[in-house]
């Protein structure tokens, strides 16, 4: 039914941190490997070997530069999939109700089997979280690995979506952003997570950790200069003071 | 209305069984679990328990399912039946095609065994084939280790016994500075992103130096935007500040390193080596009784400061010569601030931040050990300051003094083997004198007098026939380059070619691109292998090669021998070898076939195994003449390289209840199968540090059979094995370098650290420093017929600094012309500004050959993509002395790929020319090309 | 946006058909009998055409029955629901035209109510997505209307009324431009409020996520040249708005001439409006685009 619920139960997302993200990919592939096999109609993959090669992906790993006013110009790995907003448009331009939010996790969801693939959700969507795939036309979005997290198949400490479980850097956390009092919840609050374009009022439920201050370091020197005083201006008085620096070694003769 | 919404089964099946085995998507050996349904591969994901990766997984592994499915695998073995080059053959049996190779290489061996030339390129398996080829006899052995990192390798071991990577780790629980140098996202990928993820997660600092702030370097801290080629001069800065600072850890020095080791000063053929007694042991003065004592006695402190007088000739410590150079202005910041393009502020900031750590942010941990000395020591001092490089710094032609310098900093501040700092992982530390010297020594019908890589200790150890001439092909260990301890695969080609030091009959090569992305002058090289001789008879007369997938290289070969993927296969990742420890543990693991091939294709080791058995090779034969092993399963369980040593570790005995000694096992195999592919002995709590000096650890190491014996050892900061070749160039020893040598080997051979540019002869004009690296999401050419992973890099611009793009006109998706003294190439370009001003750089082998790979000929691979290996000579231009000069280190032969200087030119627009330039004619593929569509699902 | 030419085929013939059926239900003009037929056959087939093109962009088409289902939230559900009432109570009113030469007039202001209300209904489909500025604007669904009266006026034959419903679409069509020239700027969204990274620095788009294409760069990014629209907005505004004017506007004896001059205003009108339609979609500004550094 593609009115959203009132309120959900829980808010589970993905806090992603971006001062982690080195923009290997992981996320991306692990991703497509599982819901390939999984969820719904595979992601299918046009002209795979072809000239123009391009398939259904639920996470795409953009990269941006920064150049501030100071200093060197940045580069920032940015993944980015469905944040699961909390006011997701998504579900309620969808004609026919395929498009969803959950009320015990609000997660949303596309049933597969009521979508006609008339695109209306992702054009509502403005973080591009929905691809409809070619060959099965229907649309496809992250699932939050809605099969992982509860799947009873699954050892506990796998119930993650699969690209938090593969995230080499660990720069992806899973929970519920509902609850305060949660990991992620507190990595939020300490890190100054954020909203991706927060004037659309869709209330995303996925945060982003941004990048701690770059490039500092200069400004540290008037700290940092008298570890540099040398301990002689010749070489001759190095070889002095290290004689008495030696004797003062645990063990030596002083 | 109430809402509502469908129910779901949130508790699918995931999969019917998993098997576990080791990923080799790229070199990291990851273990992985590949989950079956219907006995096909579902998923892949990473194995919890896998000391590599502990669950995570890249990219490229996750992607394996493309990979073991991809059209481009080769079917079944076949004989050329086009000329070289066009990629046409015809299917054969396997019986035809071993009998081929036999009835090539059989003679061979009874004429003259050196006439096959065999490299295997990114092989997991060098402790075999090298047993291979020495069993044949050849001394032309080496695999990829030449043309990758061999500086950063052998500068380790020669230094402290041991590098990164493979080698050893940073401390990632303890550190709180962690330094990057270079390019590295394509070594080690998983346990460093998880390292920087977990100091991250800690807050501490991560200082990136590299002039492409990429990948790592992107979430840097700090980030050094370094002018190419000149991390040594930085380095020998930091030195030179901490130095004069008195941060450098004197206790460390004195303990365990040979900076305390007297130099002999007298003239002579001993001037500039260490002095020892008569026992070979090098001599130091001890601080407590002022006398002259061999560094090992128990109770001895040696001192860093005393000299030595006899026959009134002052002998001083190597840290006095240490204090003499670096405490020169030379290496002052603001000396080196503008080749470095690194203001010198920021070069004493730098160091000012390693000093506060090293040694404000100090700890100790309360763990008990003893030295080699006997001294037992209440604490571990930790100097949470830690240091990684690969590829970036060593890939230049000074590039193994560089690695040096990166070793000495570590060293100087005490950071190597204690917590915080960088830990070696088993089988290392071992130090030189623990590995072989190379062999050379070729027989008819014999095998190799010994092992072909090692390293060489002087003169006497170079490969070097009687009259002098290079014993290998590749002219490894050298006056060219003594200290080759990976062999020089790039430059196989072009000697064999050449007939210089002399012609071969057969090259036999595995796993190596060498007609495309893995040399220099790729078109040459392709030039080099199709060429004939006067009477129509091509040049290298026979070419065997073995891919598992229809890389560029196929069409270059005569024969072709299909490997299965990696899925498909049992493999052993040994601690012969390079095995997957930890710095916490020794670990091995295999692969094993998690499914059967679908094609008719072999294990490459299992052919070389019948091979041998053909050719009832020593080391594969019973006495009886029956062969030991019938494929490579067999061996890894019954070979013994010692008695009691085998390929792996765990579970020996008879009872598997052995581990590292012990009897072979035979149901070892289903052993490591049931424990996730792997097997992991763990370091003793009092053996976890300073492993070289640890005597726990060293009888640890011995009980494994690492070592025969403690191997205790002082970190050379002074290597004197390059005094010797010093001394040989200045006229002492039998063997004496070539004239046109002598100037060079006195100078590049500097015992200590030292910085040089590179030879720039030629490159007038050519300003600009063009760099390649790999994405993380792909590795070499492998991953470009994988279906998910060519969607990310299918093509590859050239990424410009926005300074050159304004200089030269050029905004995105503009063509321009990059020239080199050697080539030219016509590429799109992309502008990036976190780069290095003077510095354009593009993804590594993303471009590819039309016809190659499985893919379609328009694929953007083959018209956008591009590779900067065309304008890379294997030689330097002429310098106008009659002479060429390797394109290479000139103590390793590393190829120098990231000395190149290039010119850049705006170029005609996409419309006028719809490809990168160079184009090569199409290759015809013998595996036609991939499907339309992908609709991946094995499951219902 | 992608100028997909279901949508544009729908939305042009659709307005004008709802906009013509609007008329016929007031009786403007009042028929019966074959005149009926004809003026109602071109209404449907227009209305109806436009209705069957728009299911050739549906990935999935033998389930468009399931978009009648949530008129509660959905505006394209609320526009099936609005069509299919529209057609069928025009149908009913036409059956009494064409067959019984009855007039059903109440029946005919329900109809012309719910045509209206369909054209609406589309029109609100863009308007209420903010993710395309150009489209969420007060203006979106007065453009609609107004094009859709005109054309619909134009078709029926009304000729004073069609000259001011269509000096007054041209005036629409005039002010939407303007302002939605200006929609992305003033919207607030940006590459730095996508990122989340603006307040650092100048926020640079650098490698994209894939080097493929994908179903989000083919959807939604479309870049037209400016030059190239210019040239487009002006015979959008010409065959559409003016040349239809001159035409009416011309003092015509004949009535034969005048047919004509009419049937080529309303071919005027119908390709002038194709051609504003076409850039409604391809001049729209997706924000993913600034993800990909694209607009």
């Amino acid at each position: 039914m593609t009115e959203l619920p009132a309120s959900t139960t829980r808010k589970m997302g993905l806090v992603i941190d971006l001062d982690t993200c080195v923009g290997c990919h992981a996320c991306v592939i692990s991703c497509k490997g599982w819901n390939t096999e999984n969820y719904g109609a595979p992601l299918s993959d046009q002209s795979p070997y072809g000239a123009d090669p391009s398939g259904t992906f639920l996470n795409r790993v953009h990269s941006y530069e920064v150049q501030p006013d100071q200093g060197a110009a940045q580069l920032i790995h940015f993944p980015k999939s469905c944040l699961h907003c909390e006011d997701a448009p998504c579900v309620t331009v969808c004609p026919t109700g395929a498009s969803y939010k959950r009320v015990e996790d609000g997660i949303v969801l596309v049933n597969e089997s009521h979508c006609i693939g008339c695109g209306l959700c992702a054009w509502s969507c403005p973080y591009g979280a929905r691809e409809l795939d070619l060959a099965e036309g229907v649309m496809k979005k992250c699932t939050l690995c809605v099969d992982r997290i509860y799947n009873e198949n699954l050892p506990e400490v796998d119930r993650v979506p699969s690209c938090v479980r593969t995230c080499p850097a660990g720069a992806r956390h899973f929970g519920d952003l509902g609850d305060p009092d949660s990991e992620v919840s507190k990595l939020v609050a300490e890190r100054g997570g954020m909203d991706l374009m927060p004037e659309m009022g869709t209330k995303p439920v996925n945060k982003y950790l941004p990048p701690r201050p770059k490039d500092q370091i200069e400004e540290q020197i008037d700290v940092l200069a008298p570890l540099l005083a040398p301990v002689a201006e010749e070489p001759k008085g190095f070889l002095g003071w290290l004689d008495k620096a030696l004797d003062k070694l645990p063990g030596g003769n002083a | 209305m109430a809402h509502s919404q469908p129910k779901l089964d949130t508790s699918p099946p995931v999969s019917d069984e998993i098997r576990q085995t080791t990923c080799y998507m790229c070199a990291c050996r990851c273990g992985i679990n590949v989950h079956m349904k219907g006995g096909k591969v579902a998923y892949i994901e990473g194995n919890r328990d896998h000391p590599v990766n502990k669950g995570v997984l890249c990219a490229k592994g996750s992607a394996g399912i493309m990979q073991v499915n991809a059209p481009s695998r080769l079917k079944a073995p076949m004989i050329r039946t086009g000329p070289r080059g066009s990629g046409k053959f015809k299917e054969i049996s396997w019986d035809a095609a071993l009998a081929i190779a036999v009835g090539w290489m059989e003679p061979i061996r009874h004429e003259a065994p050196e006439k096959l030339a065999f490299f295997t390129g990114r092989d997991q398996s060098q402790s075999f084939t090298s047993f291979f080829a020495q069993s044949f006899g050849t001394p032309n052995y080496a695999a990829h280790g030449g043309f990758c990192s061999v500086n950063m390798a052998t500068a380790g071991i020669y230094t402290m016994g041991g590098a990164f990577w493979e080698f050893g780790q940073p401390d990632w629980d303890h550190t709180k500075l962690f330094m990057l140098f270079g390019v590295a996202e394509d070594h080690d990928s998983n346990p460093i992103k998880m390292g920087i993820g977990k100091i991250k997660k800690r807050g501490a600092r991560v200082i990136g130096v590299n002039p492409i702030r990429s990948g790592y370097n992107a979430v840097a801290d700090d980030w050094v935007g370094i002018t190419p080629g000149t991390d040594g001069l930085f380095i020998l800065s930091m030195v030179h500040v901490l130095m004069k600072a008195g941060k450098i850890d004197l206790d460390y020095l004195s303990r365990y390193t040979n900076a305390p080791v007297l130099v002999n000063a007298a003239e002579g053929p001993e001037k500039g080596l260490l002095m020892r007694d008569e026992n070979g042991k090098m001599l130091v003065i001890d601080r407590n009784t002022g006398k002259l004592t061999p560094f090992d006695q128990p109770g001895v402190r040696p001192d860093l400061s005393a000299t030595y007088e006899k026959d009134g000739v002052t002998h001083r410590p190597v840290f006095h010569l240490m204090a003499d150079r670096y405490l020169s202005d030379e290496y002052a910041p603001e000396a080196v601030a503008d080749r470095c393009g690194i203001p010198a502020a920021r070069i004493r900031a730098i160091a000012a931040e390693i000093a506060r750590v090293a040694f404000d942010e100090a700890f100790e941990l309360d763990q008990e050990w003893t030295d080699f000395r006997g001294e037992k020591h209440t604490k571990m001092i930790g100097r949470p300051v830690s240091f990684h490089s690969m590829r970036g710094v060593s890939a230049h032609a000074n590039g193994f003094q560089t690695c040096r310098a990166l070793h000495v900093l570590q060293i100087l501040l005490g950071t190597v083997e204690v917590p915080g700092g960088f830990r070696f992982k088993p089988p290392y530390p071992k130090p030189v004198e623990a590995h072989p010297t190379p062999h050379c020594k070729a027989t008819p019908d014999t095998p190799l007098d010994g092992p072909h890589l090692g390293f060489v200790q002087g003169p006497e150890h170079l490969a070097l026939k009687e009259d002098g001439s290079p014993a290998r092909i590749d002219k490894a260990f050298t006056w060219e380059n003594p200290m080759s301890a990976h062999g020089l695969m790039h430059m196989v080609i072009s000697n064999a070619h050449a007939g210089d030091p002399y012609k071969i009959d057969t090259l036999f090569m595995y796993m190596a691109n060498m007609s495309w992305n893995s040399s220099m002058n790729t078109k040459g090289v392709m030039e080099m292998l199709t060429d004939k001789d006067e009477n129509g008879e091509y040049v290298i007369p026979h070419i065997i090669y073995s891919d598992a997938y229809s890389s560029e290289m196929v069409a270059y070969a005569d024969l072709i021998l299909p490997d299965t993927t990696y899925l498909e296969r049992h493999d052993c990742i040994s601690l012969l070898d390079r095995p997957i420890c930890e710095a916490d543990g020794a670990a091995d693991a295999i692969r094993w076939p998690v499914i059967e091939p679908d094609r008719d294709v072999r294990g490459f080791q299992t052919v070389l195994i019948q091979l041998a058995n053909r050719m009832k090779l020593p080391g594969f034969t019973n006495e009886d003449r029956t062969p030991k092993w019938k494929d490579y399963a067999d061996y890894i369980v019954n070979h013994e390289r010692k008695p009691g040593i085998g390929p792996l570790s765990g579970w020996r005995g008879k009872d598997g209840s052995k581990t590292g000694r012990g009897d072979v096992n035979p149901d070892q195999l289903n052993r490591y199968i049931e424990n996730g592919g792997f097997h992991i002995e763990h370091v003793p709590a009092e053996a976890t540090y300073y492993k070289p000096w640890n005597a726990d650890y060293q009888d640890w190491a011995v009980g494994l059979g690492l070592y025969d014996s403690p191997h205790p050892y002082l970190f050379q900061l002074y290597v004197e094995p390059m005094r010797k070749f010093q001394l040989a160039a200045e006229g002492h020893g039998e063997r004496q370098p070539p004239e046109h040598l002598r100037k060079r080997v006195q100078e590049t051979m500097d015992p200590l650290p030292i910085w040089y540019e590179t030879d720039q002869t030629g490159n007038e004009g050519f300003t600009v420093n063009a760099l390649t690296q790999r994405p993380m999401a792909m590795y070499h050419s492998w991953g470009t017929q994988n279906a998910w992973l060519r969607q990310l890099h299918g093509r590859n611009p050239l990424y410009v600094p926005s300074k050159l793009m304004r200089k030269h006109g050029l905004k995105d998706g503009d063509w321009a012309k990059v020239s080199s003294p050697h080539g030219a190439i016509t590429v799109p370009v992309m502008e990036m500004a976190a780069l290095n001003d003077n510095t354009v750089w593009t993804w590594n082998a993303i471009g590819k050959r039309k016809g190659a790979w499985a893919l379609e000929e328009d694929a953007p691979e083959a018209t956008k993509g591009f590779l900067l290996n065309h304008l890379i000579h294997e030689l330097l231009p002429p310098k106008g002395d009659g002479m060429r000069w390797a394109n290479s280190d000139p103590i390793t032969g590393q190829a120098a790929w990231f000395d190149l200087k290039v010119k850049i030119e705006k170029a005609a627009a996409p419309a006028d020319l719809p490809e990168s330039q160079p184009v090569f004619d199409p290759i015809a593929s013998p595996v036609g090309t991939g499907p339309a569509e992908l609709k991946w699902k094995v499951g219902k | 946006m992608h100028p997909a030419p279901s949508v544009i085929i729908f939305t042009t013939l659709s307005g004008l058909g709802f906009g013509l059926l609007a008329f016929l239900g007031l009786g403007l003009p009042d028929v019966t009998g074959w005149v009926a037929f004809v003026f109602f056959a071109l209404a449907f087939g227009m209305a109806g055409g436009g209705l069957m093109a728009s299911t050739f962009h549906l990935g999935r088409p033998e389930r468009a029955w399931r978009a009648l289902t949530q008129w509660r939230s959905s505006w394209l559900s609320r526009e099936g629901i609005a069509a299919v009432l529209a057609l069928a109570v025009m149908g009913l009113y036409a059956l009494g035209a064409v067959f019984m030469g009855e007039t059903w007039r109440l029946l005919g202001l329900l109809g012309t109510a719910l045509s209206l209300a369909t054209v609406f209904t589309t029109s609100m489909i863009y308007t209420q997505l903010k993710t395309i500025p150009r489209w969420n604007m007060k203006l979106t669904p007065a453009v609609f209307m107004s094009f859709s009266l005109a054309g619909g006026a134009l078709l029926a034959g009304q000729t004073n009324l069609s000259i001011v419903l269509l000096l007054i679409a041209g005036a629409v069509q005039l002010a939407y431009w303007k302002q939605g020239d200006q929609a992305l700027a003033s919207s607030g969204t940006d590459i730095g409020t996508a990122t989340g990274l603006g307040a650092r620095g100048a926020v640079r788009a650098f490698e994209p996520p894939h080097t493929g294409s994908n179903y989000l760069l083919r959807e939604f990014v479309h870049v037209v040249g400016r030059k190239h629209a210019q040239k487009l907005r002006v015979i959008a505004f010409a065959l559409g708005f003016a040349l239809p004017l001159i035409l009416l506007l011309l003092p015509m004896e004949d009535v034969m001439v005048k047919h004509l001059f009419a049937a080529v205003a309303v071919l005027a009108h119908l390709a002038g409006v194709a051609t504003s339609r076409w850039l409604f979609f391809a001049e729209a500004e997706h924000v993913v685009g600034l993800y990909y550094g694209k607009r």
